[in-house]
């Protein structure tokens, strides 16, 4: 039986964009099914009742939530490139970080980006992206994932591409080749390899969404 | 059969995450040393071991450190895999158990801790409405995946229970302290059931903290009234 596979989400969100690499680079085959988050369509209301929420991923009839839930199940289930190293040391440093991004880095973004680049949030993000950009000192590769991507990278896909909308939207400055410029290197890198080019939404929705949602009168 | 190997755990007393590191260590039957750290004024070992987050609990197996509870628990399941599994083996299931984790880490448990710090009256009570939803939820999740048996993960202790069940001397304090069941007999008949089955269980026995480590923990709360007796 072939498999179905459904994935139900924005266009412009990060969060079902990770979903949307992961797809691309185990090459699987989908239906993208667009939900308006004001109408909620019934099936999104009954696969995901708790949160009500995309990204979803419906396997066979079968619906998980969770971005990051979501590309660990894609990577345990389709064969082929690894999104999770299989060593379980480096795995759980592969988790660890993919929830430093989750826990720190984009809530401190978006806290910076809501307000404008106000001083404190913007000091306070620029710790978290600290953290990031030591990693990929020490790492000295081209990706969190080394010569190619990893869960780690998926879960900074908002760093790499949004981060770079809003600015230029809000016309506010976040991330600067001077203070973060592994983190500026990672992010040309990572917005042109192939799983990930063909996936991301135009940059210029992005930038209106940006404009809209958060510019000044 | 105890697995020798160098296994050390950064803790503090009355940390969930702490606690639930501790009882996959007792189920896997893994020796350990524990290393106590003082929160209020954290050690070289802490802040140079996790720089991003400087929590605990931190694990080192041979020197190296692996930090975040749910991330430390998946670790012990895959260097462990055959002593009492802890994640189940289908990856459907293990996603709807990591996804329901993240829902107790991020959303159930930030309503519990907001509950017992503010001390606005009328916010106080919205907590406790959307804990008895949240209750309600976890009540209907424990029937599906428990499928007739004891615990989440069925006739053994699983992920879920572990994820949940470090919370389990919270809940009794929340009874105590402030005279709110987080898991009602009535409103969550088989979640009850789950939490007497859980203490009563051997291994979390072992490794609730004690009760004076609660009570320590609730005397510095602002306004904090002390309960006339303690229940066992």
């Amino acid at each position: 039986m072939a498999d179905e596979v459904k994935l139900h989400g924005l266009a412009g969100s990060p969060f079902v964009c990770r979903v949307k690499i992961a797809l691309k680079v185990k090459d699987i085959k989908y239906d993208f099914v667009v939900e308006d988050l004001i109408n909620k369509s019934a099936d999104l209301v009954k696969y995901n009742p708790v949160y009500k929420k995309v990204p979803v991923l419906v396997h066979n009839g079968n619906p998980i939530s969770e971005s990051l839930v979501i590309v660990e199940y894609i990577d345990d289930v389709w064969k082929g490139v690894s999104i999770l190293p299989h060593d379980a040391y480096e795995k759980a440093r592969v988790r660890f970080w993919a929830k430093v991004v989750d826990d720190k880095c984009l809530p401190a973004l978006f806290k910076a980006i809501g307000s404008h680049a106000q001083e404190q949030a913007v000091a306070e993000a620029h710790e978290q992206l600290q953290f990031l950009e030591n990693e990929l000192k020490v790492k000295g590769s081209k990706f969190f994932g080394g010569d190619s991507i990893n869960l780690v990278d998926i879960s900074a896909t908002f760093i790499a591409y949004w981060v770079g909308a809003a600015e230029e939207a809000l016309r506010i400055t976040l991330v600067t080749k001077d203070k973060f410029p592994k983190l500026k290197e990672w992010s040309d890198n990572y917005i042109n390899c192939q799983a990930v080019k063909d996936v991301l939404p135009p940059r210029e929705v992005l930038v209106g969404f940006f404009k809209s949602r958060f510019g000044k009168a | 059969m105890a697995k020798k190997c160098e296994m050390k755990l950064l803790g503090s007393g009355g940390s969930p995450f702490v606690t639930r590191v501790k009882f996959v260590l007792k189920l896997k039957s893994i020796d350990y040393e524990y290393i106590k750290e003082d929160l209020a004024n954290k050690s070289e070992l802490l802040l140079t071991s996790n720089p991003g987050l400087q929590k605990v609990p931190v694990l080192f197996h041979e020197n190296e450190p692996i930090s975040e509870s749910l991330v430390i628990v998946e670790y012990l399941d895959e260097i462990l895999p055959n002593v009492h599994p802890i994640l189940p083996l289908n990856p459907l299931d293990r996603a709807h158990n990591r996804c329901l984790a993240y829902y107790i880490d991020t959303v159930y448990c930030p309503w519990l801790k907001k509950f017992m710090l503010t001390r606005d009256s009328e916010k106080k009570e919205d907590m406790k409405r959307l804990i008895i939803g949240g209750s309600a939820m976890l009540e209907e999740a424990f029937v599906k995946l428990s499928k007739g048996g004891t615990f989440f993960g069925g006739d053994e202790i699983g992920y879920l229970d572990v994820v949940l069940g470090c919370y389990l001397g919270w809940f009794k304090f929340y009874g105590i302290v402030f005279g709110f069941n987080v898991i009602d007999e009535a409103r969550n008949p088989r979640l009850a059931q789950w939490g007497k089955s859980m203490w009563s269980h051997e291994a979390i026995m072992s490794v609730i903290p004690s009760d004076e480590i609660y009570m320590n923990f609730f005397k510095m709360l602002p306004g904090f009234l002390p309960p006339r007796h303690v229940h066992a």
